[in-house]
């Protein structure tokens, strides 16, 4: 039996997390903008150094703290930030050390800079309270930076909430409807799920098996494999931002040896990172690395611009879905069934977290005296 | 990384039963998976340690 149940009109945000702003290769010397949370956020990579030959990413608060022009759109002057309107100059650390036509600097001239790491070829920034950042809590993809793997990407912006993206991805029966003749074949929606909620981790799993699979064209042509398949998809999903989907294509029979090895399987990593930009836009970072042909272009080729095309359709749906609920009264109603389970834990977990971003900021509020504010 | 507080949910094959276990050992079924979590996060309520009280479907 299934039940009528009342939606959630939006996901909050969940603060003092982690979350991917962008992949370490699109921040470089020239200054990138990005929304996270609803922060206008620039970013830039300091001049390499003999410590450290790639430089390092810097975020700062894309507002110039005199008349808040977009720091996105200025330039840099060597690790510094000019302001493109007034000349306003930033260090990294955003204190400003230059305004124009005087030499004193006024105390408050600084804009807001953010905790980055940059791991697994992604660049993760804080967005919270700087003290609680810990780095050590940042989900790990190595996969992709991994020379092992063969790893394909990129980004898609998606006008919907963030947490449509979590409900299409917690929910792998859509591939059957939305992409068929893709990565969708009638199993996927048929196989019963396993869903398991790792609370104190804020990880929710979601594992669905198929012993006897038809083999969809994405797997077919870049593995090869002709006739049925053994198909294992196993969800990690590391709350609020990383998604990962543990992909083993196998012919029809074939499993793990009994020491735990997996020769005759292919595997592939789904890697997303679902960064909520607006209140109803999303980033979608996608990528896809495979541990077999990994030499093989024609199959780097195929794998990039097949998936691209399945996330596009993802985006379509996604950007349609918000346009109709942005239509439905106040209070509508949702129906969930069985291959909910996961969402629906995922959305829990993404509530609480939320409301401990609150209360964590608060508490930090109540134990930090006022900054003092020099008039200008 | 896991911790002790752990939900599983088995969709039993072949049914449309959702099969619950609480990190506590309760258990509990049901087909409808809002009702199933609404339970499984009740704990303490209603849940007694399995196999004293095994779950069944409502």
């Amino acid at each position: 039996m299934t039940r009528v149940t009342t939606l959630l009109c939006m996901t909050a945000f969940a603060r003092n997390q982690w979350y991917v702003a962008a992949y370490g290769r699109e921040v470089g010397r020239e200054l990138l903008a990005r929304t996270i949370l609803n922060e206008p956020i620039a970013f830039y990579r300091t001049e390499p150094n003999s410590d450290e030959p790639t430089g390092t990413v810097v975020a700062l608060a894309d507002r110039c703290v005199h008349r808040r022009y977009p720091l996105s759109a200025s330039r840099l002057d060597g690790d510094n930030v000019v302001c493109g309107y007034h000349g306003f100059t930033y260090d990294t650390s955003g204190t400003c050390v230059f305004v124009p036509g005087q030499k004193r600097v006024p105390r408050t001239a600084r804009v807001a800079s953010y905790p980055v790491v940059e791991q697994d070829s992604l660049v993760w920034v804080w967005i919270g309270d700087p003290a609680l950042a810990d780095p050590a809590a940042i989900p790990r993809a190595p996969w992709l930076a991994d020379p092992g793997w063969t790893t394909v990407g990129g980004m898609e912006p998606i006008d919907a909430g963030y947490g449509l993206l979590v409900d299409n991805l917690m929910d792998l029966s859509h591939e059957t409807y939305l992409h068929g003749g893709y990565i969708g074949t009638p199993e996927v929606a048929e196989t019963p799920i396993t869903t398991e909620v790792d609370e104190g981790a804020g990880i929710v799993r979601v594992s669905r098996h198929m012993d006897d699979a038809e083999c969809p064209p994405f797997y077919a042509r870049s593995t090869g494999i002709e006739g049925r398949i053994t198909r294992w998809q196993d969800i990690e999903y590391h709350a609020p931002c990383l998604y990962l989907l543990h992909s083993r294509i196998a012919p029809a029979g074939v499993l793990p040896e009994a020491d735990g090895s997996d020769p005759n399987a292919f595997h592939v990593e789904i890697t997303y990172a679902i960064t909520p930009s607006t209140d109803q836009t999303v980033y979608d970072f996608w990528a896809v690395s495979r541990d077999f042909a990994q030499d093989d272009d024609e199959v780097t080729t195929f794998l990039h611009d097949f998936n691209r095309t399945v996330v596009r359709q993802d985006v379509d749906a996604l950007n349609l879905l918000q346009k109709a609920l942005d239509t439905e009264r106040e209070g509508y109603q949702e129906l969930s069934i069985n291959i909910d389970t996961g969402g629906l834990a995922a959305r829990r977990i993404l509530a609480r977290l939320a409301a401990e971003g609150e209360q964590r900021t608060g508490e930090q509020r109540t134990t930090t005296p006022p900054a003092t504010v020099a008039a200008p | 990384m896991n911790t002790a507080e752990v939900y599983r949910i088995d969709w039993l094959p072949g049914t449309d039963v959702l099969h619950g276990v609480c990190h506590c050992g309760a258990e509990h079924s049901a087909e409808d998976p809002v009702e199933l979590w609404q339970w499984m996060l009740a704990h303490p309520d209603g849940h007694s340690p399995a196999p004293l009280q095994k779950g069944t479907a409502e």
